[in-house]
């Protein structure tokens, strides 16, 4: 790529970042060009990112009708899936299939609540309960 | 006060090790890190998932150039993980102390200085601490235009992250550096590997087979459920453009590598045009990304077999850039 191409599109998901790029300059010479974004990868960036939204979103209509416990909204709050999850809290996947559960959830013990709380970053308050405001 | 300067690089893991040994008074540019590591690869591995997408990687494994970089220059490098988060948190510190500046593993998810926008549970993000001012660590983050700060809550975090690739609080620092390197047998050994590697890798699933393997599996997509095909292959650009440096950003640094190798040799002709090619088959891989955006941004059914095609070139062209480079005869 020739440094004059090295797009600046000033993308949103670079939230100001820039980031540096090799690009061959008038006299061919390869050197490192800071970019501001590409609408390319905004574009992908940004399906990634409505699709978790949309899981956030869906989440949290399912623990409000009582259908999944707070834990199935948090995971997706998390930016995580039953995968990731089960990944870093060591938790079986069926394991944590029953702990969406409301009723197996609600019985959960306190110590097995403050490993989904330390690998989420959230208390074990929050934890309990849907956040107030769905600001995602 | 320290002495250390950050510098903005292209990529996390060859960004932190050129800062290291520019640091320790070896000058060696990040490109140069990046080609005589062998950090070059490409691997699509549909039974490893990452937010239930394959994955789809550019470059060797992580750690992989922090290790070759010690083994190929002889450095003496200690690398630490820790089995408590006190433990490593209390190392640090100490390490600092006596004035080194340190290399670590971390989550990018729990770096509070990231954009949220890019806030994914990724556990091989490379950094550099070269310094604390009360409960908050100066960070030199490759990535990053400008030196960041962090507090020691969130840097634990992102180092004592869990799951895949678990950073386990890794540090690394240099013990002992050599005042000088030749570098040219390394250059010779790593661009012969290289290309080899990318040539003829055993397994379908890496090198230039991988990426006739994706090509094949994104031609398959059309059979695919629609959102599912559409989010795949927004996965496939991300992998390229978004984590790391991506696929045409590690073909422009390798091209810059054999430049720098070409000078080194004499402006060897051979090596220079490998550097010119590569930089093109670069801007195929942007090109491909951006073939992908439009299908995705258009209404219009999405063509696979022409996406599938270009990657399909891709690999044709990549292909002559290995053949040109084992081309390359030294006279050392």
């Amino acid at each position: 790529m020739d440094i004059n191409s090295v797009p600046q599109d000033e993308s949103s998901t670079y939230a100001s970042m820039k980031k540096a790029i090799y690009a061959s300059d008038d006299e061919g010479k390869l050197t490192s060009v800071a970019s501001s974004g590409w609408d390319v990868e905004e574009i992908a960036t940004k399906m990634a990112l409505d699709d978790i939204d949309e899981s956030i979103k869906e989440a949290y209509e399912e623990v409000k009708a009582g259908k999944k416990s707070p834990l199935y909204y948090h995971m997706y709050a998390s930016r995580m899936d039953l995968l990731v999850l089960s990944q870093s809290s060591g938790f079986f996947q069926w394991s944590i299939k029953r702990h969406f559960k409301p009723e197996v959830f609600s019985k959960l013990s306190e110590k097995k609540l403050l490993e989904y709380c330390d690998v989420l970053g959230i208390t074990l308050d929050e934890i309990k309960v849907l956040p107030e405001v769905n600001d995602e | 006060m320290s002495s250390f300067e950050h510098m903005h690089h292209a990529h996390c893991e060859s960004g932190v090790m050129s800062s290291m040994l520019r640091h320790y008074g070896l000058n060696i540019s990040e490109p140069m890190v990046f080609g005589l590591s062998n950090a070059l690869n490409f691997a699509y591995i549909p039974f490893v998932k990452i937010g239930g997408m394959p994955l789809v990687a550019y470059r060797s494994m992580p750690k992989s150039i922090i290790k070759n970089i010690k083994k190929n220059l002889k450095i003496d490098m200690k690398l630490e993980t820790f089995s408590s988060v006190k433990k490593g948190e209390d190392r640090l510190d100490e390490l600092l102390k006596e004035g080194k500046i340190v290399g670590a593993q971390s989550s990018v998810y729990w770096l509070e200085y990231f954009p949220k926008e890019i806030r994914f549970h990724f556990n091989a993000h490379n950094l550099l601490i070269y310094d604390k001012e009360g409960d908050e660590y100066l960070i030199s983050d490759p990535v990053f235009d400008k030196s960041v700060r962090c507090s020691k809550k969130s840097l634990s975090k992102a180092r004592f992250a869990k799951g895949v690739m678990a950073p386990k609080g890794l540090l690394y620092y240099p013990t002992h550096m050599p005042k000088e390197v030749d570098l040219k047998p390394v250059i010779v050994k790593n661009i012969k590997k290289l290309a080899k590697n990318m040539l003829r890798t055993p397994v379908p699933i890496a090198g230039l087979r991988g990426i006739k393997y994706l090509a094949k599996n994104i031609a398959k997509l059309k059979n695919k459920d629609k959102k599912y095909a559409k989010l795949f292959l927004a996965h496939v650009v991300r992998m390229q453009e978004e984590i790391g440096t991506g696929g045409a950003g590690f073909r422009f640094m390798y091209a810059s590598f054999l430049q720098e190798a070409s000078e080194l040799f004499n402006n060897d002709k051979v090596l220079a045009e490998a550097s010119k090619m590569m930089l093109a088959v670069g801007d195929e891989w942007r090109d491909f990304a951006l073939m992908i955006a439009k299908s995705l941004k258009s209404k219009k059914e999405i063509d696979f077999k022409s996406i599938s095609q270009k990657l399909l070139d891709i690999s044709e062209n990549e292909a002559k850039v290995y053949k040109k480079m084992l081309q390359f005869k030294a006279n050392i």
